[in-house]
């Protein structure tokens, strides 16, 4: 592959569009404009505790995850996350202070940035989609209108689910044109809410399991929670499973560095362990009283645990309310943030329509059952494909001035795609998605045939290629850098 | 005219909490902290957007 050079200042309308749209964000944020402690706590806090941990909790039952390794997997998922945060990302957000959209341009080059804003486009549409979905198993109950049951073998929703999934889309895409300022700020204001919420929900149903005080926990937790067995025929999770989905998640806010934009206002690097706030607020407790209230709503006998169903359940109205409103006010502002993506392909566009596009996609998403019911494996597989770039940032800002590389290579030299990044990212990735796919994709089982023992011998889910996949990027991507300048 | 709906909303949020812990020990039944939940709800929504600033980075 060779480098393309930039032949004049206007070489690419799509770039300029690009670079037009960030305009505002391009100069490093002044010392004025930074943030305390308690602004990222806050942020934390209301971010992570959504409405997709209604959805996660149950999916590590239905897993079958034992107590201990559900308890201390997540607990260990959890450091390492908080610790990508605060070692990996918030150091080279008050170092550069730069969005990710001007770091990957300085260091990949606009097209891998286009590339990347035009991907994590798609995956904001897929993550509002499952947010609507989530939304819409609570407003359904009062209608009366059955929710889809994935287990059971509906693959799209009933043709009333679909509507009311259409009239909540149709309304997200309305309020995402008007600006999402005040929706950010109502969620703000239902963190401290949800979060009790998430815990009096989860307690009030562990006596319907047979606790009679806290001593009797994890005794219930063990036998009647997370037991161990998987449920409708799932597969089963194990401690390596819970770390490296309660590592991964985030994995492209973290070690992916897309939160180099928020931290770019922090005053310390330090205030990136505010992110445990987030983290064992949201990603603990939240993700313990969902899975409780999960095993509790099937030990009655009832089948489908959709976030709207365990939410009535185990807090009536009020957790009705939770779900409507943590799908709501999650889906808006990822939608808001999918139009501005996708505003960069469709020049003449007016952003109303842009962003109707993405709510349709949105809305076609939502109707998919299969979407949460394997939400878990979407977001492994999205962590995956972007946290490349996040390691590439990490060693152009720390590594390569340490062993006389360049850093911001493709800035200086007017590179418009960076071929070491393309190269690192694509190979990583697909790699990596080899191992995993040659037990897990029939078409590249059958393909491959009988494999040798030393390939038959990986067996790796997704969850266990965080560690591999960074290292695996970082050394090609310094291999290739290397080759790249030695050339010039 | 602040304090008061801080207090709306604390109790909204004790409200929203302390039920739980009074099913869990079999003091309330599950309908009444339903009820309670509920009465917190709108005490809480009631009253936390007009003295709540959520910080910014804009």
């Amino acid at each position: 592959m060779s480098e393309i050079q930039q032949a004049t200042a206007g070489g690419s309308s799509l770039v300029e569009r690009l670079d037009a749209l960030y305009e505002y964000d391009r100069e490093p944020v002044a010392k004025n404009k930074l943030h305390g402690w308690g602004t990222f706590i806050a942020m934390f806090a209301g971010e992570h505790v959504a409405g997709t941990e209604f959805v996660l909790g149950p999916l590590m039952v239905m897993h079958g995850v034992s107590a201990v390794d559900f308890f201390v997997g997540l607990l260990i998922g959890n450091v390492l996350a908080v610790l990508s945060w605060a070692l990996f990302c918030a150091p080279v957000a008050v170092k550069t202070r730069l969005t990710i959209y001007w770091q990957l341009r300085k260091i990949c080059g606009p097209y891998l940035t286009v590339a990347y804003s035009a991907f994590y486009a798609v995956i904001l549409c897929l993550l509002a989609g499952a947010m609507v979905s989530v939304a819409v198993t609570a407003i359904s109950i009062p209608f009366g209108i059955p929710n889809p049951d994935y287990v059971a073998g509906d693959t799209i929703p009933t043709l009333p689910w679909m509507f009311l999934a259409l009239i909540v889309g149709v309304v997200i895409a309305a309020l995402a044109v008007l600006g999402f300022d005040k929706i950010a700020h109502f969620s703000k204001i239902c963190a401290p809410w949800m979060v009790l919420v998430f815990f009096s929900a989860g307690l009030a149903v562990l006596a319907d399991l047979g606790a009679t005080g806290f001593s009797d926990f994890w005794t219930i937790a063990s036998e009647k929670i997370f037991t161990g067995v998987p449920i409708g025929g799932n597969s089963k999770y194990t401690i390596w499973h819970v770390i490296g989905f309660a590592w991964l998640c985030n994995a492209t806010q973290h070690i992916g560095m897309s939160d180099v934009t928020i931290f770019r206002y922090a005053k310390d690097w330090k205030q990136g362990f505010a992110s445990a706030f987030g983290m064992f607020l949201g990603h603990y407790m939240a993700w313990i009283a969902s899975g409780i209230l999960c095993a509790a709503f099937l030990a009655e006998g009832f089948t489908n645990p959709q976030p709207g169903n365990i939410a009535l359940f185990g807090a009536g109205m009020a957790g009705l309310i939770s779900v409507v409103i943590a799908g709501w006010t999650t889906a808006n502002p990822t939608l808001y943030r999918a139009g501005l993506a996708i505003q960069v392909a469709t020049p003449n566009w007016k952003r109303w329509k842009v962003t109707f596009l993405a709510g349709a996609f949105m809305i076609v998403t939502a109707c998919i059952p299969a979407v949460n019911a394997y939400l878990d494996r979407i977001i492994g597989y999205y962590g995956l494909f972007f946290m490349p770039l996040g390691a590439f940032i990490f060693v152009d800002v720390w590594i390569f001035p340490k062993i006389g590389l360049e850093s911001d290579y493709a800035e200086k030299n007017n590179i418009l795609l960076s071929w070491p990044a393309a190269v690192a990212w694509m190979a990583s990735f697909f790699i990596m998605l080899f191992f995993y796919g040659k037990d897990n994709f029939p078409w590249l089982t059958e393909a491959l045939g009988q494999q040798p023992p030393w390939l038959a011998s990986i067996n790796a889910d997704l969850m266990f290629m965080i560690a591999p996949e960074w290292i695996l990027s970082v050394l090609l991507y310094i291999g290739l850098s290397y080759i790249q300048q030695q050339k010039r | 005219m602040k304090t008061l709906l801080k207090i709306l909303s604390l109790i909204g949020l004790v409200l929203t909490l302390l039920p739980s812990f009074l099913v869990f020990y079999d003091v309330i039944d599950m309908a009444t902290h339903f009820n309670l939940m509920g009465v917190g709800v709108i005490l809480w929504f009631g009253s936390a957007p007009f003295w709540m600033k959520g910080p910014s980075l804009e």
